[in-house]
């Protein structure tokens, strides 16, 4: 029963989603109760801030994203190891300090050689 | 933490290795002449071949394991490396990709690939693999403007990508059950708890031969390596047929025949059925290319299927033959991939089968080569493939496979068909347009190593299965 | 308490689903996507034994799969803009220009 003292601390948290969840519905339902129906086409039809809408909604975006969204995914895995490192600095000492900057030398290369390639800007 | 200095002594190859590499990288940011950088490798390859030897120790609690068997294949990387370089030199402008990175790319995959051929858990195997394969992944994609060259990339990284979650899933699956992922510690647990016919330890087992036989490119996993070989640059083809395979044969003795070594008849017949297939696809399939590179890719497909001959013979004496045929590949196969790359000039691809009409007429020591290492390839004496395919067969046929060296040996007749062809069109044929030849001395220098080395194992075997056989002691089969 | 084979159950059914995935989209970035997946089953599994073994191995090869998923997913992006750039395409059966 050790188990269910532990689970027992989230009971608030339980009862909050479900009045969230209940709200949330609540409020659609009795809006789509109370309020009044008068459709007609253009109301009906979807907008762009009350404009007609232009083109098509998919389209291409630069592929500049993409190295943004490479050079972002690699700098923040780093956080993955920093992390438990910076919790439990004091119980490991020296050690772990000079290969943390050790791996923080390599990623630094890593910069440097993306910084001199002009990764980092736009044009 | 004990004696730090000591362990990381053990790892000394590495972390030179590394340091150049990082160098490399940042050295290219400043210097315009890239053949220094080429050079500055080759100069740090040459300096670990000639210090490394003597380690011997683990480090980093059985993490990472220095003995003669990973020297071995060090070596053999080191020098796949130092040839791949030099044939590089002249190609990488010829194809307009000159840039540093290429050198830096080349260091970190020989990093990873003796980090594997080290290993001593599980993880490290993983680690390794995954440094080797993502560099070597973007040497296959290094033609950027090359469509070719994107698509043999995103092939090698789709299925490669794929591969190794399988493998992941594999050191998953041993450590869940074993509760460790150190090889010898593995090979502990099966022997003490007797978990020979587990289904789980088969299950991995299986996930472990389908995700090296990805690396090595044995067939039913080969599908990527023609496809892949063909766009890549000619001399990161070199390098990925001969660097990526003997890792994966070097990942297969530690982790097939230590970690999972006392239920080997379980993985047995898996790797015979792949040598069977490898040798089959790979040398009918090879009969009817007409590019040059594709052939060679059907061909490395087949001797993966031939080394896995030691392999599965097992014991120190196969896996020396396996290790000494891998060895002799390196110098045959970057041999004649480096004819190949010659052959390529400005405005001339010479892929072509056709190329190679009349060459002797034109380009006699580059022909006479060319036979040498069709000669090797096959496996007619007095070369090195010749004695490195009789210590395989002597391995295997030692180990009661008899049947199976004599399919090895008709595999072997079929071989001669399309590697004599080669030849055939060198000598018999007419020259039509004369085809050009790079003048490139660092090209020659390795032509002439190669050459050098294939007919000195071939006419002085023993030397090199010596070296195997004493750097198996302490492996623990 | 939920018992281990939940787990490892859950974690073989979103592997399969990661397999299944790869083997039948057509887009390459769906393909990285289901590759992804495969990954992180496999960190599910390790988690729930390495709880279970009560050792901490497994989760610090966690740690290290992450890592390499991140480097993975750049190297493919990478491979993925050069090819975009020489065609406009993602689609995996129009890489068909060698063949035999």
């Amino acid at each position: 029963m050790e188990q269910l003292g532990y689970l027992q601390q989230y009971v608030p948290v339980l009862v909050l989603m479900l009045v969230a969840l209940g709200f949330g519905l609540g409020a659609l339902l009795v809006g789509s109760l109370v309020r009044p129906k008068r459709p007609y086409a253009e109301k009906l039809m979807p907008y762009e801030s009350g404009n007609p809408p232009v083109g098509e909604p998919r389209y291409r975006f630069s592929v500049k994203f993409y190295i943004i969204a490479m050079l972002f995914v690699i700098f923040d895995v780093e956080a993955v190891f920093l992390y438990p490192w910076a919790v439990t600095f004091d119980k490991l000492g020296l050690y772990a300090f000079v290969e943390m900057i050790i791996f923080i030398v390599i990623l630094l290369v890593g910069y440097v050689y993306a910084w001199r390639k002009d990764a980092f800007t736009w044009d | 933490m004990p004696d730090i200095g000591a362990q990381l002594w053990l790892l000394g190859p590495e972390i030179v290795l590394a340091v150049f590499a990082f160098g490399v990288i940042l050295l290219d940011l400043v210097i315009k002449e890239k053949s220094v950088l080429a050079y500055l490798s080759i100069a740090a390859a040459l300096f670990i071949m000639f210090t490394m030897f003597g380690r011997q120790g683990t480090a980093f609690g059985g993490m990472f394991l220095a003995d003669g068997y990973g020297l071995f294949f060090n070596f053999i990387f080191l020098t796949s490396l130092c040839l791949s370089i030099l044939v590089s030199l002249k190609y990488l402008p010829v194809e307009r990709i000159n840039f540093g990175e290429y050198y830096g790319l080349m260091l970190f995959a020989t990093i990873g690939m003796m980090v594997m051929a080290s290993a001593g858990d599980l993880i490290m195997v993983y680690l390794g693999l995954e440094l080797m394969s993502l560099s070597v992944y973007v040497l296959a994609g290094f033609m950027r403007q090359s469509t070719r060259s994107n698509e043999a990339a995103l092939k090698y990284f789709m299925l490669g990508a794929f591969a190794s979650a399988f493998l992941l899933l594999g050191i998953s699956f041993t450590y869940g059950l074993t509760g460790t992922t150190q090889i010898s510690g593995v090979a502990q647990y099966i022997k003490d708890n007797g978990l020979a016919g587990n289904p789980v330890l088969a299950f991995t087992t299986i996930l472990y031969v389908a995700a090296f036989g990805f690396k090595i490119a044995a067939v039913p996993f080969h599908m990527w390596a023609p496809d892949v070989y063909e766009g890549a640059p000619t001399p990161v083809t070199a390098f990925m047929s001969v660097g990526p395979k003997a890792a994966g044969f070097a990942v297969i003795g530690r982790v097939l025949t230590v970690a999972l070594g006392p239920v080997s008849s379980e993985w047995t017949g898996l790797l015979i059925v792949l040598s069977i297939l490898s040798m089959a696809v790979g040398n009918i399939l090879a009969i009817s290319q007409t590019n040059i590179k594709r052939m060679l890719a059907y061909s490395s497909i087949a001797h993966a299927g031939y080394a896995l001959l030691g392999v599965i013979a097992g014991g120190p004496e196969g896996l020396a033959s396996m290790m000494n045929y891998l060895l002799i590949y390196t110098f045959m196969n970057i041999g004649a991939f480096t004819v190949v790359t010659l052959l390529r000039t400005e405005g001339v691809k010479g892929e072509d089968l056709s190329d190679y009409e009349g060459l002797s007429k034109n380009h006699p020591l580059l022909s006479a080569l060319m036979l040498l290492f069709m000669f090797s390839l096959t496996g007619i004496p007095p070369t090195a493939g010749f004695m490195g395919k009789f210590y395989l067969f002597v391995a295997a046929i030692n180990a009661g496979y008899l049947w199976l060296t004599v399919i090895a040996v008709i595999m072997s007749a079929i071989s001669a068909y399309f590697y004599l062809r080669v030849v055939m069109y060198m000598y018999m044929k007419e020259p039509g347009t004369v085809i050009p030849v790079q003048r490139s001395t660092a090209g020659r220098v390795a032509l002439m190593f190669t050459g050098i080395a294939v007919l000195l194992i071939g006419v002085q075997p023993t030397g090199f299965i010596q070296m195997a056989r004493s750097a198996l002691a302490g492996f623990g089969i | 308490m939920v018992s281990l084979q939940w787990y490892v159950w859950l974690s073989l059914t979103l592997f399969m689903v990661g397999v299944f995935g790869f083997l039948t989209r057509r887009n390459i970035i769906m393909m990285f996507l289901s590759i992804e997946i495969m990954l992180n089953a496999v960190n599910l599994s390790l988690v729930s034994f390495s709880h279970f073994l009560n050792d901490l191995r497994g989760n610090i090869i966690v740690f290290f799969v992450i890592t390499v998923a991140a480097a993975e997913a750049a190297i493919g992006l990478a491979i993925l803009i050069a090819l975009f750039r020489n065609r406009a395409s993602a689609n995996v059966d129009e890489l068909k220009e060698m063949k035999g």
